[in-house]
């Protein structure tokens, strides 16, 4: 998020779409229900089903799984056509006057250098126009054709309410509707929130989903404020702590990056990364990726990593791949060239798309380790559970240890809430049996590794034997101890660069925050972007001041948040050129003259002049991009594509099928279902009562929902003789389901290009382990592919047949 | 904190005093003690609070949660009851349908207590000490990775990476826990890392 939860009282519109926060964050839903009811903010969703989100909407729209592009670029090609631009913030803090380079051009679904062959772009065409002073040119007046604005608006102005209705399903008078609403919040002091979650990101183009409601939101000038901005909803407790500390194939802690073979020294990798301003002025933060890097090396290995060699780079593993990301991972299992495999709290068998893959992947592993509070399917993948897990357990090979873990209930530390905010929790519960905490065993499964390596030697045990361990019990660090590490301190005395005589930072004390890095080695920091969490100060994560100065939402001394304790990213964008906010009533920073005051840590230096720094600082161009030059792999503009798997041809480009630079493994492209053997669109979602595949271990979760269904329409339901409370079968290319047929009004037919298309329903909670009977998870259905630019599997748009069937032999 | 018991202590005193009464008269005072006695001390007495958050969605609704035994002391402690936090600004004292149940999660039936180990081809998880698992679990990994371990590419440039081994990390572990998986990962040259926010 880029605001919090209980900022969404202070929007004036709530657009949910790709979400449904009424039952899957019904907690934090009530901050909607606060901003209608106070403020008489209007709320819209958007989505496939008439959720419980939409029972309480004040317009309700359907839309086809996948096309949510379609939609969004018909909002944005609304706004532009009927000047609902919040122009002043458009022309100063966007990058809609900069000019772009002659070769870029788009036409008929692609841009420019494509490469059918290796499903990828060269890119060298889609950048900005560079001055002889090195910096972007601009037209302010936005006269010359090449300007970002006029060639979005150019790119957007096929997506017609009509284009939009024959793509999405959505009829047009419900489609101009939303958009009329959406560009009321175009005015100054009007603002939209996006709440969004894995019903965008769960797709082959989910990132673009995402990103074309931002684009929006900018041109709305939307983000920075109040009551606006990109608000993930984000699915598990600490989803958000775990991606911050770079628990991705690629990821080191802050969001650096892991080395690639081709960085074959320090100063390559580092001469990627200098970010240098493209305009006069700019603070382009990155500019200190140095002092996070270095810094980082130095919690890692200590007096090891040094100068002379070069902070210790070798020690870091380098990657010859973009990611071994989760698809990866199972791709090389299911080939035979993984051996062990550890599974921390994750139940890969439910959460994977393609089960019958995943099962054959784990299947040909040598060793698999569960460390998890419950016994999960996972574990139990060599069992036989008849249909729900139909496997030959005596020709599975795999050794399984299961180690049994600590749940929340009983352990210490801080979760990071969708909010960004690091909130730290104590624990009131002795373990149950055996049970030992997950810092536990890492510290124990790492002290025995590091002394098989003194004792035997090996491959490079360097990285091994030198990893810091300033731990006072060695093998069961306190959460504390771990939560210091990554503020970071200083290693030596810290000195103001400008003033050596003035002191920073006493060596040995832990550091105010990142302002303090350095990268010449005298400072430590495990993860840049949480420093300050843990300082002298003491830890700012416990802190429970829920004292909020005029009820703005922003509960400064509740907990901490990263960066700086920082509420709202990009607040500065909350004011004007001049410094004076938007809106005086939802004032969130004003600068007096001299310094940004106001009721959240300002995202700019304090000092910064407001018509010469620009408001988006991580950004080079000191402004937020409507054009993403070479960031996006499918492109610097949303396009629609289809899903991989779609009832219709994809009406911009028939030939083109689902993103044209997703990754797709060969066998996996040969298991693609089509239309004409599976007709009808599938999604797939959660119920209010369960939370993935851990409530059905539950009791009480159980009972309230205890059997799997699929939910359908009463119009498929009549076509097809399918019963209320029916069995049926269900199918894709890839698996089949038994399940009771859900016959509702919540799901409708929908008329996509001259075709009535159904859609299916399937939630997701149930498996073969716990207290809730047995039953299936969309898994089995759902496609081997993921987003182009993260990964993430599609599973909320895919092909299914449908047929009545009998139950299950009791 | 103990309006139940004090009523219960009335209700007992209440009886005594009826013994001078026409009830008491007639007989049923007796009665009165009997019900007061009968009624069950509120369940929330002598229990220690402790706060925490709710393990499942990112709202991060606040908790309270009450256990007989006090764990700070040292004591062992079992969790009784668990609430919304009325302290807290996101969630205010709510829970959903999820949080309410989260005491069910807590004792459920399916929590792992001791380490199992599933031999190749086994149709069952045999019980194994800590030590046992530990020590097998750095030897499988030791093995594999000396084996395995690419020191350098093809093009004879340093890469130190073992990619025969993967790690899925959790979505509801606490950072700090985070942060020592991510250490003992990567210090190990591994790259098939990934947690749940990728899906």
């Amino acid at each position: 998020m880029t605001n919090s939860w209980t900022d969404i009282k202070n929007t004036d519109l709530v657009v949910i779409m790709g979400g449904n926060a009424a039952e899957a964050h019904p907690c934090g839903f009530k901050w909607v229900t606060e901003a209608k009811a106070n403020r008489g903010a209007r709320l819209i969703v958007v989505d496939p089903r008439f959720t419980r989100s939409a029972s309480v909407a004040d317009f309700y729209a359907p839309i086809r799984p996948g096309t949510d592009i379609a939609f969004l670029n018909g909002v944005i090609n609304y706004c532009m056509q009927n000047d609902k631009v919040q122009w002043e913030y458009v022309k100063a803090f966007t990058n809609a006057t900069y000019l772009v380079k002659d070769g870029f051009d788009y036409k008929d679904g692609l841009f420019t250098g494509y490469d059918e062959s290796r499903r990828d772009y060269d890119k060298s065409t889609w950048d900005y126009q560079i001055g002889p002073d090195g910096f972007i040119v601009v037209d302010d007046t936005l006269a010359n054709p090449r300007c970002v604005w006029n060639l979005f608006k150019k790119h957007v102005s096929i997506y017609t309410p009509e284009l939009v209705e024959r793509i999405c399903g959505t009829p047009k008078d419900k489609f101009l509707k939303v958009a009329q609403m959406i560009g009321e919040t175009s005015v100054k002091d009007k603002y939209m929130t996006s709440m969004y979650a894995l019903g965008w990101t769960q797709h082959s183009k989910g990132s673009q989903n995402i990103r074309t409601m931002a684009v929006l939101q900018l041109v709305l000038g939307n983000i920075g404020v109040r009551g606006g901005g990109m608000n993930a909803l984000r699915g598990h407790s600490n989803i958000q702590g775990l991606t911050d500390i770079g628990l991705m194939s690629h990821l080191i802690p802050g969001y650096l990056n892991m080395p690639l073979d081709a960085e074959t020294t320090f100063d390559k990798y580092m001469s990627t990364k200098l970010f240098k301003p493209l305009r006069p002025n700019q603070t382009s933060y990155w500019q200190n990726y140095r002092k996070f890097y270095v810094s980082f090396a130095k919690a890692m290995w200590g007096d090891a990593a040094k100068a002379d060699n070069d902070w210790a780079y070798d020690y870091m593993p380098k990657l010859d791949v973009p990611a071994y990301d989760i698809l990866r991972a199972f791709e090389l299992m299911h080939l035979g060239k993984m051996n062990g495999y550890f599974c921390q709290g994750f139940n890969p068998l439910l959460a994977f798309p393609n089960r019958k893959k995943v099962t054959v992947g784990l299947s040909k592993l040598k060793w698999l380790v569960i460390m998890d509070p419950l016994d999960t399917e996972t574990a139990r993948f060599w069992q036989n559970h008849g249909e729900y897990n139909d496997v030959d357990t005596a020709k599975i090979q795999t050794e399984v240890i299961q180690l049994p873990a600590t749940c929340f209930a009983e352990d210490t530390g801080a979760l990071v809430n969708s909010g960004r905010w690091l909130q730290w929790h104590w624990a009131g519960a002795t373990p149950p049996g055996e049970a030992k905490s997950d810092v536990w065993i890492m510290a124990q499964l790492a002290q025995r590794l590091k002394a098989l390596y003194q004792k035997e030697g090996g491959a490079f045990p360097d990285p091994i034997v030198n990893l810091t361990w300033n731990y006072k019990d060695r093998g069961d660090p306190t959460p504390e101890e771990l939560a210091k590490e990554m503020n970071g301190s200083a290693l030596q005395t810290v000195t103001d660069p400008n003033d050596p005589t003035k002191v920073i930072q006493q060596q040995g004390k832990q550091l105010v925050s990142f302002a303090a890095l350095r990268d010449d080695g005298t400072t430590a920091c495990g993860c840049w972007i949480y420093s300050g969490s843990f300082n002298e100060a003491g830890n700012n994560m416990a802190r429970r001041d829920n004292s909020d100065r005029d009820d703005t939402g922003i509960f400064p001394n509740w907990t901490w948040s990263w960066p700086l304790n920082r509420r709202i990213l990009y607040n500065r964008a909350s004011a004007d050129v001049s410094g004076k906010p938007w809106d005086a009533s939802r004032k969130l920073l004003e600068w007096n003259g001299t310094a940004w005051t106001g009721y959240d840590v300002p995202d700019i230096a304090p000092n910064a002049k407001p018509d010469v720094v620009g408001p988006f600082i991580m950004n080079a161009e000191g402004t937020a991009r409507l054009f993403a030059r070479t960031l996006m792999r499918e492109g610097p503009f949303p396009v629609h594509y289809e899903p991989f798997e779609s009832p219709i041809a994809n009406p911009l480009n028939p030939k083109i099928r689902g993103n044209p630079v997703a990754r797709v493994f060969k066998d996996d492209l040969e298991q693609f279902g089509d239309a004409k053997d599976f007709p009808y669109a599938a999604t797939s979602y959660r119920l209010t009562e369960h939370f993935h595949y851990w409530t059905k271990h539950s009791r009480i979760n159980a009972v309230l929902q205890p059997e799997f269904f699929v939910e359908i329409s009463e119009e498929l339901a009549k076509e097809k003789s399918i019963a209320q409370g029916g069995w049926v079968k269900v199918w894709s290319n890839r698996g089949s389901v038994r399940a009771k047929a859900y016959v509702t009004k919540r799901i409708k037919p929908l008329i996509c290009d001259g075709k009535t298309v159904h859609v299916v329903g399937i939630p997701l909670h149930w498996g073969f382990m716990g207290e809730a009977r047995k039953g299936f998870g969309p898994n089995s259905l759902t496609p081997f592919v993921g987003d182009a630019n993260a990964e993430t599997p599609e599973f909320k748009a895919f092909l299914v047949d449908i047929e009545p069937t009998t139950g299950p032999v009791a | 904190m103990n309006i139940e018991l004090s009523r219960r202590h009335f209700l007992v005193g209440a009886g005594a005093g009826l013994a001078g009464t026409t009830l008491g008269a007639l007989g049923f005072g007796d009665v009165e003690t009997a019900y007061a006695a009968a009624i069950r001390p509120f369940k929330l007495v002598g229990t220690t609070q402790t706060r925490n958050t709710c393990t499942y969605c990112s709202v991060a609704c606040g908790i309270i949660m009450y256990s007989k035994g006090n764990l700070a002391k040292g004591e062992n402690a079992e969790i009784t009851h668990i609430e919304g936090d009325v302290d807290h600004p996101t969630n205010r004292g709510t829970l959903c349908p999820k949080g309410a149940g989260l005491l069910d999660i807590v004792h459920a039936a399916t929590r792992l207590k001791y380490p199992m180990v599933r031999k190749p081809g086994s149709d069952k998880f045999e019980r194994v000490t800590w030590d046992y698992a530990l020590d097998r679990i750095a030897r499988l990994m030791k093995d594999d990775r000396d084996q395995n371990f690419i020191a350098k590419n093809a093009a004879g440039t340093t890469v130190n990476r073992w990619i025969t081994t993967g790690f899925l990390a959790a979505s509801a572990t606490t950072n700090e826990t985070a942060w020592m998986t991510y250490k003992v990962v990567r210090s190990a040259g591994m790259l098939v890392f990934d947690n749940q926010a990728r899906v």
